[in-house]
């Protein structure tokens, strides 16, 4: 046997690698980076699906649906040890069209991701401009600022970005903790008003099951750390370690941000709240407690934009690097060693995404990118054990009880597509008519410029069965 | 070993209408559903009726409840605007079993079209014969 989490060195027009200087730290800030900003604003439109209590079961389901992709996840990456992550996993183990499709669910999930915190940063702007008496500030500037500043600091390098995603995720997670101390969980209905404000379920069951949408935002890209598996120092111990510290860190903030924010706000008002947290915080009548949630919440926003960048830009990268998009968007800048074309292609499109005023669109094509992209997960681990049985090459990471969290996946992503359709079915049909198109350009124009086996760049024994 | 396939090198043109094509593939995805006049988000009408300056009482509000959404500045009226929302979730068996049916196609699809292509890779890196 051998260590075969190395990576892809081919390149179009280079042959130059990215920097390895990421920790298991790193991976946490990427992963909960850009998730975090769920706990601030989003998960709370489960609130509105199915009650306050329906978003709770949301949040331990959708857990449940994340916690396995975190392992699975968790075992390919730290096998399949390069940028793309799971775009990459998909050309080595299912094929070609499954791997271009997987491209641009992470490409459409974490640009249009991007692109509704931005938007955020720029309405959390004009909120703080009419606080101290400038009503009507415009957000566009402050949307496009957001990009173009982190876009500059990706291209500057991979290392700075994401210390300085670990230093804000921190604060926005402490933030969390902070005002759980403040409301007293202790001392219930000192200042939680659980009895009086939780209701039953104002949908019954079905409710439930419309909430699993919107449960998403609790953990939405946490599947986002294994695009940095290229950049870390050790692939195989930094992946396993980053992504199930995040999952348990995201399981906490879920829980907590539940508990806090029904024991505060009615449950018709929690389900439509822009910003839940700093809803709660300001009920409070604390004004430290008020500004430390809206500096958090900013920072959440800025930290998911940051990661979302980092991610779409290496998927993107790695589908120009093997000519699946175009070559030129497959280079490394020669200084700063980040997919620096690719992170420049991307600004103007998230900027546009945003100014769409589309959106709800946005967003559910986002959640929806990733919702197929765990549908893929499951079928490409079954797979991945059968062509390469447990020791046939080395994992960083083996995931226990298989084919169980596979399954197990599988029958969650069903139930939550079934969630999408109660809630956006024309867009669901929409979304799928768009990947259905894509996949037929690919395989009739786009799949003659691609090197048939020079795709496969793992040191790898032939799969079992081919 | 099996003949290596040799791509054609793609004009920058090509490379530009490609990534171009791909984007109004994007735009035109996120138009649809606005364009089909179909908003997903559908309100039960029933629950919508506006009652003429409801009260709390009226709203089914308890005592609790009323006291947080004044905190929030809400009063009975405006409140009762979030309160009569509701969601109808009344399921359409033949649209559901279109999308269902769209679903596992794509994923069928994708599966048969990249199983073709990857045993064409693999002919390629490993050689044509069978090694089971």
């Amino acid at each position: 046997m051998q260590n075969n989490t190395t990576t892809e060195s081919t390149g179009t027009g280079t042959h130059m690698n990215m920097l390895k200087v990421l920790t298991p730290f790193h991976v946490w800030a990427l992963g909960v980076g850009i998730v975090l900003v769920g706990e601030f604003m989003g998960w709370n439109f489960s609130v509105a699906k199915g009650g306050a209590y329906g978003a709770l079961i949301a949040c331990w389901v959708i857990g449940l649906l994340y916690s396995c992709v975190a392992m699975i996840d968790s075992e390919v990456t730290s096998t399949v040890a390069a940028a793309g992550g799971q775009y990459t996993q998909a050309k080595h183990i299912v094929g070609p069209l499954m791997a271009f499709n997987v491209g641009l669910y992470l490409v459409m999930a974490y640009t249009m991701l991007e692109a509704a915190d931005a938007l955020i940063v720029g309405d959390l702007m004009t909120a703080m401009a009419a606080t101290f008496g400038h009503e009507g500030l415009d957000p566009k500037p402050f949307v496009v600022l957001t990009i173009a500043f982190l876009a500059w600091l990706n291209y500057r390098g991979v290392f700075t970005t994401l210390s300085l995603n670990f230093v804000i995720t921190i604060i926005a997670f402490a933030s969390i903790l902070v005002l759980f101390v403040a409301v007293e969980p202790t001392n219930p209905g000192a200042v939680l008003q659980h009895e009086g404000l939780l209701t039953d379920l104002p949908y019954g069951w079905i409710g439930v099951v419309a909430s699993l949408q919107f449960g998403m935002w609790y953990y939405l890209g946490i599947e986002g750390t294994c695009q940095a598996a290229e950049e870390v120092r050790s692939a195989g111990r930094s992946i396993p370690l980053g992504t199930m510290g995040g999952m348990m860190t995201l399981l906490i903030a879920a829980t907590l941000t539940w508990y806090i924010c029904t024991g505060l706000l009615p449950w018709q008002y929690l389900g439509q709240a822009f910003t839940p947290l700093y809803d709660a915080a300001s009920i409070l009548g604390n004004t430290k407690l008020q500004v430390l949630l809206f500096v958090a919440t900013m920072f959440a926003a800025i930290a998911s934009a940051n990661g979302c960048i980092n991610d779409a830009a290496r998927a993107w990268f790695s589908m120009g690097r093997d000519s699946y998009m175009p070559s030129f968007f497959g280079a490394i800048h020669p200084k700063y060693r980040t997919p620096y074309r690719a992170i420049i292609f991307l600004v103007p499109i998230a900027v546009s995404f945003a100014f769409t005023g589309l959106l709800d669109q946005v967003i559910t094509f986002s959640i929806l990118s990733g919702l197929l992209g765990y549908t893929f997960m499951s079928l490409n681990v079954i797979k991945f054990r059968k062509m390469w049985p447990l020791g046939s090459i080395h994992r960083g990471y083996v995931h226990p009880f298989h084919p169980l969290p596979a399954y197990t996946l599988l029958a969650l992503c069903s139930t939550t597509y079934f969630a999408t359709f109660l809630g956006y079915g024309s867009s669901l049909l929409s979304i799928l008519a768009f990947y259905i198109v894509a996949s037929i350009w690919f395989t009739v124009r786009r799949y003659k410029f691609v090197k048939r086996g020079e795709q496969f760049t793992m040191s790898w024994p032939r799969p079992k069965g081919f | 070993m099996e003949n290596i396939y040799k791509p054609p090198k793609q004009k920058w043109f090509g490379q530009a209408f490609d990534s171009i094509f791909i984007l109004v593939l994007v735009y035109a995805s996120l138009m649809a559903p606005l364009l089909l006049d179909s908003d997903d988000e559908v309100i039960n009408p029933d629950n919508l009726s506006v009652q003429v300056s409801p009260t709390w009482e009226a709203l089914n509000v308890n005592a609790v409840e009323q006291q947080q959404w004044e905190k929030l500045g809400f009063d009975a009226e405006k409140a009762a605007e979030l309160i009569n929302k509701r969601f109808d979730y009344t399921i359409e068996p033949i649209s559901l079993i279109v999308t269902a049916l769209f679903i596992i196609g794509y994923f069928f699809f994708m599966l048969k079209v990249s199983k073709k292509q990857y045993l064409e890779v693999i002919a390629e890196k490993f050689g044509s014969s069978s090694q089971d």
